[in-house]
């Protein structure tokens, strides 16, 4: 991404859908009212696809268990907020203490690999320095090694260093998995602000930290909010390390590793599991809606530059 | 992307006069570097601690029998009680025996995986970027709507479309149903499971690339296009000859980590559709063996996380090389 197109859509912050668009291939008022059909239906079915899966799985999350397996699919079949209510009560497990856990973790992972991931994209991205190159190579290969793989391992070294069973641990896990591309992401965007600004900043008496603490990252927001998105969904619904690294008592579990109680003993209940998964959802729903704007020019900065 | 571009030296390289003293050397070099590794120092520390540590561990029991009946438990003041067995894990797995989970047949079966969702991911993502990246009433909406699939945490999503999937009560089966067309049993014990988990992984996928796609259209400077109008070129002309190349650089970047993160996907599989042969491929594989039977073989899971890294390192080396030579053209 050039600095002319950072300038207006990374630097101010202002939301991309709202910006007009570049003219392209079809100018407005170019088009024919039958390739506007086709558009819009394109993007219709596409969008229709892509939310009905969630949608149905909130039509289903107000049934009764018994009613959610039905022959002919309705929308509404004996509905009501019952499934919500009795999770929130605590009925099927400490539904409220999973999800303070899990926000917990969620939020301390995406602070923490949003902060390593920037200075180390920084330095990388403004500095060259023996092993900078090699960092960058070896971050791509970490994505290559399955490392659910090597749960024992890492159980060993959590129970020497004493995190074992600790929300701290489980974060650190995370932000090895995270950290990586979030790197390469916010390497991208540094590499599209342009270095006179580090020599103003310079210039003007800051020390090299200050340049970036007070400089690079306000201008880097975009790929922050990108990168912190992609840590927070890392980490939100993660199952296998969750259910390895965390203490088996009930109220120290994640959501992901408490919602398994619903799919157990060969008799899932449709209902409950739906509710909790739209309860699930709806913080990561919400993040999602924070930074959505910031998606598009944050995540090409990354991969264009990268 | 990889160490393809490195940025300009914030101070240039001088050569060290000879005969330095080696402490002034040193000195120079933290003079020089310090803050470079200040910034550095806490990845290298956290990853580097939680990454190289197990890596090397999970190495070593690849030459080894380790289970979960001979591993050292600290919980349990157990010693360990494993033995050396040099590189008979690779030969069995490497012979294709069942018994070791027949890896040329899955290997087979994970690329043609990865090259059907990735090839599904870039087209479909390509397509709904071309049609965003113009004037058009509810853009943002359309945005937010074909982006959602990607918020939704996997193991939502998994169930979700378990539940569609499901071949009595599934709405799919229902529509399909419907309108007189066969009801197949989707997650059972045959081929069609493969379908279905292609379905899923693409409907997964496919907002992380239209976006990085829609990015890199907003890059290509407008007036590239209007002097090919001028020139007469043809839609197709433009798309080929402007927006392909314009893409290239998010294009390349995309696909290899499409490409690694797709033959790496393990949720989506094993949440679906649990230990079917059918979906089988190599990481789900290894966490056959990591998880199940009576005795956790780790020997082999690492075994097979090693091979997966190999095989991924050399797609690496030869697609980095090919965009290379490419460039160079």
């Amino acid at each position: 991404m050039d600095v002319t197109s950072l300038q207006t859509s990374g630097r101010t912050g202002a939301p991309a859908g709202r910006r007009p668009a570049p003219p392209r291939p079809g100018h407005r008022g170019r088009r024919s009212p039958a390739a506007s059909v086709g558009l819009h239906t394109a993007l219709v079915v596409a969008s229709l696809i892509a939310v009905f899966p969630v949608f149905w799985v909130l039509v289903t999350s107000f049934k009764p268990d018994s009613r959610a397996i039905e022959a002919s699919p309705s929308l509404v079949n004996g509905s009501s907020l019952d499934n919500y209510a009795r999770i929130l009560a605590g009925e099927k497990g400490d539904f409220l203490a999973w999800f303070g856990n899990s926000l917990l973790i969620a939020g301390l992972t995406t602070v923490l690999a949003v902060m390593l991931a920037a200075s180390t994209g920084y330095a990388v991205s403004r500095f060259t320095f023996p092993g900078g190159r090699g960092l960058l190579f070896f971050f791509l290969v970490v994505q290559m090694f399955p490392f659910a793989v090597l749960i024992v391992p890492l159980y060993n070294l959590l129970l020497s260093l004493g995190l074992q069973g600790s929300a701290g641990g489980l974060v650190l896990v995370y932000c090895t998995t995270a950290v990586p591309f979030c790197t390469y992401m916010l390497k991208g965007y540094f590499d599209g602000i342009p270095r006179e600004i580090d020599e103003a900043g310079r210039m003007d008496g800051l020390s090299p930290f200050g340049v970036f603490w007070r400089l690079m990252l306000p201008l880097a927001r975009p790929g922050l909010a990108v990168t912190g998105f992609y840590a927070f969904i890392t980490a939100w619904g993660e199952v296998a390390f969750a259910s390895a690294f965390l203490s088996a008592a009930d109220e120290s579990k994640t959501l992901a590793v408490g919602l398994q109680v619903f799919v157990q003993q060969n008799r899932t209940e449709w209902g409950h599991l739906a509710a909790a998964s739209i309860l699930v959802a709806i913080p990561a729903a919400v993040v999602f809606y924070l930074v959505q704007r910031f998606l598009v020019s944050g995540l090409a900065a990354g991969s264009v530059k990268g | 992307m990889v160490a393809t571009t490195t940025g300009p030296a914030t101070e240039p390289h001088r050569p060290p006069p000879a005969g330095t003293r080696r402490r002034g050397r040193l000195r120079r070099f933290l003079d020089r570097y310090w803050y470079a590794y200040a910034l550095v120092l806490p990845v290298v520390v956290v990853v580097g601690g939680l990454v190289v540590l197990p890596l090397a561990q999970g190495v070593f029991f690849t030459f080894t029998d380790i289970n979960e009946g001979n591993i050292a438990n600290p919980v349990l003041g157990r010693e360990a009680d494993y033995d050396v067995v040099g590189l008979a894990n690779y030969l069995n797995v490497l012979s294709g025996d069942p018994a070791y989970g027949s890896f040329w047949a899955v290997l087979l079966r994970t690329l043609v995986w990865s090259g059907i969702c990735v090839a599904c991911h870039y087209g479909i993502g390509l397509g709904l970027a071309l049609l965003l990246n113009r004037p058009l009433r509810f853009r943002t909406l359309y945005r937010i709507l074909l982006i959602l699939p990607w918020a939704v945490p996997a193991f939502v999503s998994a169930f979700a479309w378990r539940y569609l999937f499901n071949a009595d009560y599934g709405l799919i089966n229902w529509l399909l149903g419907s309108v007189g067309l066969p009801t197949p049993v989707w997650l059972g014990q045959s081929p069609v499971a493969m379908v279905a988990v292609i379905i899923v992984n693409v409907w997964l996928g496919v907002p992380f690339m239209m976006v990085a796609l829609l990015g890199g259209l907003q890059s290509i400077p407008g007036d590239l296009y209007e002097a090919a109008e001028i020139d007469g070129a043809t839609p197709w002309q433009r798309f080929t000859q402007i927006t392909l190349p314009g893409l290239r650089p998010v294009s390349s970047t995309v696909i290899l980590l499409g490409v690694i993160w797709t033959f790496n996907m393990f949720p989506v599989i094993y949440l679906i559709t649990g230990q079917n042969p059918h979906t089988r491929i190599l990481i789900t594989y290894a966490f056959e063996r990591f998880f199940s039977g009576a005795t956790r073989d780790y020997a082999i899971a690492s075994t097979y996380g090693v091979l997966i890294l190999s095989v991924l390192l050399v797609f690496a080396g030869v697609y980095l090389r090919a965009l290379r030579s490419r460039e160079a053209d």
